[in-house]
């Protein structure tokens, strides 16, 4: 007998946007995904609108003290809990499963036979897991300033060195901030495919995105040098507080989103390999083992030292990054800044910063400590000039400076300037400005 | 001459590191045939259907799949549809969105859908979601997902897998239909009352090699002896005469005679017990033609004919 075949059967083939379509049907199927997206959605609002309405603020998040004064310090302070734990927890939940999902439910030769390309595959389930994870970040910014405007107001925002934002000035910068930590996120989520697919059914692969994040966070919060802080990509969770200081410390930020970015690819490029390699006609073997984690985890430590040894000189970063001068200048300005508000508060004539002439001089635990590094026994003394008072003011701060550079000033000093958490003005008491705030001193040497 | 083949296989190898799962394997299956694959755990028939599918190439032989060569891995031919160890589907979908989800991805208008599910009797649970199915359950939604495709050339490891009567009663329709229309059906079983039915053709594979390859009507071989159940009237004079008979082994005498014989001895006996006066009263083979020839060509040292 032989083949007499009459038509010539032709392979179709699914393409990438099929796959794609196909991947986000599967994704927002599964109850904790939909569960996710109503979560980051609705949750958020919930949260500004109770807190902005509390008498005690989260003053220990950034900006969280000034969630009664402005609608838009409610993203930010959601910015800054969502960097250390639900931006890493969703990309976990997301991209951590999207390969390990098919393990578990033994469909891997049904999709090869459906699709008949690994490579599409591949693009399909990351394009789809990028796009659930985008969809959930900007429900966080939307429904966090949503809720933010209609509950406390479309208000100005003050900078984290005492300059006053335009309210669109914020909205731009609070968009900008999100954009900024998308970096990270996608960089997490990369990492979360390079897990699924090297570890399989594993729940370590579900959970690496969370554990990275999780050791890059303890890293951040060691005294590390300014290096190495940088190269890792979770300093893109902190960076866009640059974006809040007058002249924005954009060489931080923008080392940060780069840094994030080459890892994103890096570990995209790693699941990759690892994926099209894999051996399919095998159910029980989920293309774990110590080959996947080795050829998953070595590039990602040597690009880790390459990213290292590229910062330190590129930028002239040394040590802690965080030296007197720099956080005396720091103080100073932002005690100028805060004082004219304060002044507006009180309905005093007012006077511009030059005027004030504000200088800071700062030690750390004692004179026998040379005043560099983060710590909490800075102490500094301001002094400025009110025209027409021939007497210096001045005031003592006690600074409690973290190793990524963002400090609180605690005043001390008298009553009527920083000594205490409320100011008389002629509308009735108000919060003083000058009592406590937040701020943050460049770790780089100086912003172009 | 004519009928076009759907799969022609020539000296196929396939190993896995020191596992030879298949060794110089044929299979020739023409068009419009339903073919069954019998063989013991592990024989290699997951395996050879997998390359029927395009999971995976052998090590070397040739494939041609609807007339088209095969050489490497996912490149088999449209037109080949079906699935190994068990189907894949999505337990947070339903019935009718895995089919339908499937159908949009090959780039299909999803209007065969209800039409497949009605044919593998899924209709009243369409709209449920497949995590709660039951493994026939499984089995016939994975059949109406390769039904979509309009196959013409079908594969199936054991598709018969935890099917009630009514399931099997569907699924056999549907590919006894799909068989006269032409399509190509290859299924593993390790039912051999399954493939007796519906099978024309088997091919036995054990330890990796084909055992035999050919219509159900050959294995049972005139000259290969198997073992029958003699009701008669009166079982000790049989015993005598099945006792005298040249080429009858007797394997049991107790309550029934049961003797092992070729088909022609078989003959001569009951010209004999008739002869002598003794009715037979029920002649049967102990296991079927297939089961025995399955039995004696894969373990052709524990050759076991009892009840
Ligand atoms: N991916 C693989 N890696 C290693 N060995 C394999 C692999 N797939 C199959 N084998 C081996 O090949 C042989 C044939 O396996 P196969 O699954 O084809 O048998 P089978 O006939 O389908 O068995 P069963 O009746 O149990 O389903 C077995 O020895 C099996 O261990
Ligand atoms: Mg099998």
């Amino acid at each position: 007998m032989t083949a007499i075949v009459a038509e010539t059967p032709v392979v179709t083939e699914v393409s990438v946007a099929r796959g794609y379509r196909f991947e986000l049907v599967k994704l927002l199927s599964q109850w904790r995904v939909r569960l996710l997206v109503v979560a980051c959605w609705l949750a958020p609002a919930v949260f500004v609108a109770v807190v902005s309405r509390q008498a005690s603020l989260p003053v220990d998040t950034l900006f969280g003290r000034w969630m009664h004064a402005t609608g838009w310090a409610g993203p930010l302070v959601l910015l800054g809990f969502s960097g250390s734990w639900a931006l890493p927890l969703l990309t976990s939940l997301v991209a951590g499963d999207v390969f390990a999902s098919e393990d578990r439910l033994g469909t891997w030769r049904h999709l090869l036979v459906a699709v008949r390309s690994p490579r599409r595959i591949f693009v399909a389930k990351a394009l789809a897991s990028l796009t659930v994870i985008l969809l959930l970040v900007v429900g966080l910014v939307v429904s966090s300033a949503i809720s933010g405007i209609a509950v406390v107001g479309n208000r100005p925002l003050i900078g984290l060195d005492g300059h006053v934002l335009s309210a669109s000035d914020a909205a731009g910068k609070v968009v900008l901030a999100w954009a900024c930590a998308l970096a990270p996120t996608l960089a997490l989520a990369a990492i979360g495919l390079l897990g699924s697919v090297a570890l399989g059914r594993s729940p370590m692969g579900l959970l690496l995105p969370a554990l990275v994040a999780l050791a890059m966070q303890i890293v951040q919060m060691l005294p590390v040098p300014v290096a190495v802080r940088l190269a890792l990509p979770g300093y893109g969770f902190i960076s866009w507080n640059g974006l809040f200081t007058g002249p924005a410390q954009l060489k931080p930020m923008l080392i940060g989103v780069v840094v994030s970015l080459a890892w994103a690819v890096a570990a995209t490029a790693l699941a990759y390999h690892l994926f099209v390699r894999r051996d399919f006609t095998n159910p029980a073997h989920d293309g774990s083992g110590r080959r996947a984690i080795v050829v998953g985890a070595l590039p990602l430590a040597i690009l880790f030292g390459i990213t290292t040894l590229v910062v330190a000189p590129a930028t002239g970063a040394t040590g802690s990054g965080i030296e007197q001068d720099k956080v005396q200048r720091a103080l100073a300005t932002e005690f100028a800044h805060l004082y004219r508000l304060q002044t507006t508060q009180l309905n005093r004539p007012g006077v511009t910063e030059q005027q004030l002439q504000t200088s800071a001089a700062c030690t750390k635990g004692g004179d026998q400590v040379a005043a560099r590094g983060p710590g909490n026994d800075w102490r500094c003394v301001v002094s400025w000039h009110v025209p027409g008072v021939a007497a210096a003011g001045s005031a003592i701060y006690q600074l409690d400076i973290n190793p990524v550079g963002r400090y609180v000033a605690d005043g001390d000093g008298p009553k009527e300037v920083n000594g205490y958490f409320l100011v008389r003005t002629p509308a009735g008491d108000e919060p003083n400005p000058l009592w406590q705030f937040d701020g943050s001193v460049e770790l780089l040497p100086s912003t172009p | 001459m004519d009928t076009p083949l759907a799969v022609r296989a020539r000296g196929i190898r396939q190993c896995f590191g020191d596992v030879v799962a298949l060794d110089g394997v044929e299979l020739t299956v023409p068009a419009g045939q339903v073919h069954g694959l019998v063989g013991p755990n592990g024989a290699g028939k997951t395996t050879l259907l997998g390359l029927l599918l395009g999971l995976a190439v052998a090590d070397s032989g040739t494939l041609e799949i609807l007339g088209t060569p095969v050489g490497r891995a996912l490149a088999v031919p449209e037109g080949v549809a079906g699935f190994v160890d068990g189907p894949g589907l999505y337990p947070s979908l339903t019935a009718r969105q895995n089919l339908a989800a499937l159908a949009s991805l090959r780039g299909a208008p999803a209007l065969g859908i209800d039409d497949v599910l009605e044919q593998v009797g899924l209709t009243d649970v369409a709209d449920d979601r497949t995590r709660g199915f039951s493994l026939g359950m499984r089995q016939r939604l994975g059949l109406a997902a390769a039904l979509l495709t309009k196959p013409r050339l079908l594969i199936l490891d054991e598709p018969s897998n935890g099917l009630d009567p009514a399931g099997k009663h569907h699924v056999y329709g549907v590919l006894t239909r799909l068989a006269a229309e032409g399509t190509a059906v290859i299924l593993s079983s390790h039912r051999m009352d399954d493939v007796e039915a519906l099978c024309s053709e088997v091919t036995i594979l054990s330890t990796g090699r084909v055992a035999f390859s050919g219509p159900l009507a050959e294995l049972a071989g005139e000259n290969d002896e198997l073992g029958y159940r003699i009701v008669t009237s009166d079982p000790r004079a049989a015993r005598t005469v099945a006792g005298g008979t040249a080429g009858v082994r007797i394997v049991d005498e107790h309550d029934v005679l049961v003797i092992a014989a070729t088909v022609p001895v078989l003959d001569v006996l009951v010209k004999r017990l008739v002869q002598a006066d003794i009715a037979v009263r029920e002649l049967a083979p102990v296991v079927s033609p297939l089961e025995a020839a399955f039995l004696a060509l894969t373990e052709p040292t524990d050759l076991e004919i009892s009840r």
